[in-house]
């Protein structure tokens, strides 16, 4: 994306169009999948209004599909924050990145307001597209044309979703459980690129399988977490990680 | 506290983390080991999360429909499907397989 001679990059509306454009397709091919979150969300024991009021108020996807599949395995209130808490860690990563790329740390009422407004959108998705521009104001559009076409997609499929389950009846006649395993595992796979993370999967996942029969449901997934963290811990310090793959 | 309340109080807490980032000096991005003890949770939580929603049913391990629901999965993402395409593999092979009487 960045070259040496500056006359070689397109000119500045090309580049802010070509933000405008990964913006809105990233926010179409995210949309499509607040359905599946709707559906299994009410499958998993929510009502419609919880559903959507986790869209709208949580709207990170990791940490509500996270709530719900803790709730749905009859876990504790109280242990499905933990785990979407956990999830969304990373977010406070992406929004260290972003901060100073968008520029909105201004004493004034309206970029307080703008700050907050930039906070609630700073996910995977919006960082992905943001921090990839090749200049600052592409990287700013990148930033809200994403955020704001996520958001707004991501909310209607919601609602889209959670109608449907609501008709579907059982939710394993219609294979849902199945769905929400194969969502997970979705959203783990563009994380296993380097061997240290596949290994750090392998621990959190055997960590799992051996509390699942011990403790209450929702724990063995805070102890994968808490485990995982300290591999990952031992890992940097080995110095053999690279702290750039806990970016998008 | 009813589901009600843990539903925003989690909201809460997930935007109070994406704020952190905005509030804080940006200098602690450098700092390798937060980068990689939070890369490292998100990827050990995932991988939980897909055993716990696959083979747990409450307090004990079973193997039903949503193993091979999972291994169809794994397959449509080897052949680089699109998310939505995976979860509805997912729930095929499921439905599919729970039709037929297993699982």
């Amino acid at each position: 994306m960045t070259r040496a001679d500056p006359d070689a990059r397109p000119p500045e509306t090309e580049r802010l169009r070509t933000a405008t454009r990964q913006g809105l397709s990233v926010g179409l091919a995210t949309g499509t999948y607040g359905v599946s979150f709707g559906a299994l969300a009410v499958a998993g024991g929510l009502d419609l209004w919880q559903t959507c009021a986790l869209s709208l108020l949580m709207f990170t996807g990791g940490s509500q599909f996270a709530f719900v599949g803790v709730v749905a395995s009859g876990g504790a209130g109280a242990a499905g924050t933990a785990a979407a808490a956990l999830l969304g860690v990373r977010n406070a990563l992406y929004s260290l990145q972003v901060a100073p790329m968008l520029g909105v740390d201004g004493p004034t009422w309206r970029d307080r307001g703008r700050r907050l407004l930039a906070a609630h959108l700073t996910i995977d998705e919006s960082t992905a597209v943001g921090i990839t521009q090749p200049d600052r104001a592409a990287q700013r559009r990148g930033f809200w044309v994403t955020g704001g076409a996520v958001f707004v997609l991501w909310n209607a499929s919601t609602l889209a979703g959670a109608l449907l389950g609501d008709v579907l009846g059982d939710p394993r006649r219609w294979g849902l459980d199945g769905a929400a395993s194969a969502a997970f595992l979705a959203l783990l796979w563009p994380r296993l690129r380097t061997g240290d993370a596949r290994s750090i999967a392998v621990v959190g996942a055997l960590l799992a399988v051996l509390a699942v029969p011990q403790a209450p449901a929702g724990v063995p997934v805070l102890a994968a977490g808490a485990g995982a963290a300290l591999v990952g811990w031992f890992q940097v310090r080995r110095g053999r990680r690279d702290p750039g793959e806990a970016t998008p | 506290m009813t589901l009600w309340t843990w539903v925003l109080v989690a909201c809460a807490v997930c935007f109070a983390l994406k704020l952190a980032g905005h509030l804080l000096p940006p200098e602690l991005l450098h700092d390798r080991r937060v980068a990689g003890v939070a890369g490292a949770i998100t990827v050990g939580l995932l991988a939980a999360l897909v055993v716990v929603q696959t083979v747990s049913d409450g307090s004990s391990l079973v193997v039903d429909a949503r193993l091979a629901a999972l291994g169809a999965a794994a397959i449509a993402l080897l052949l680089r499907a699109p998310f939505v395409v995976v979860v509805l593999v997912g729930a095929l092979v499921a439905a599919g397989l729970r039709a037929l009487g297993w699982g």
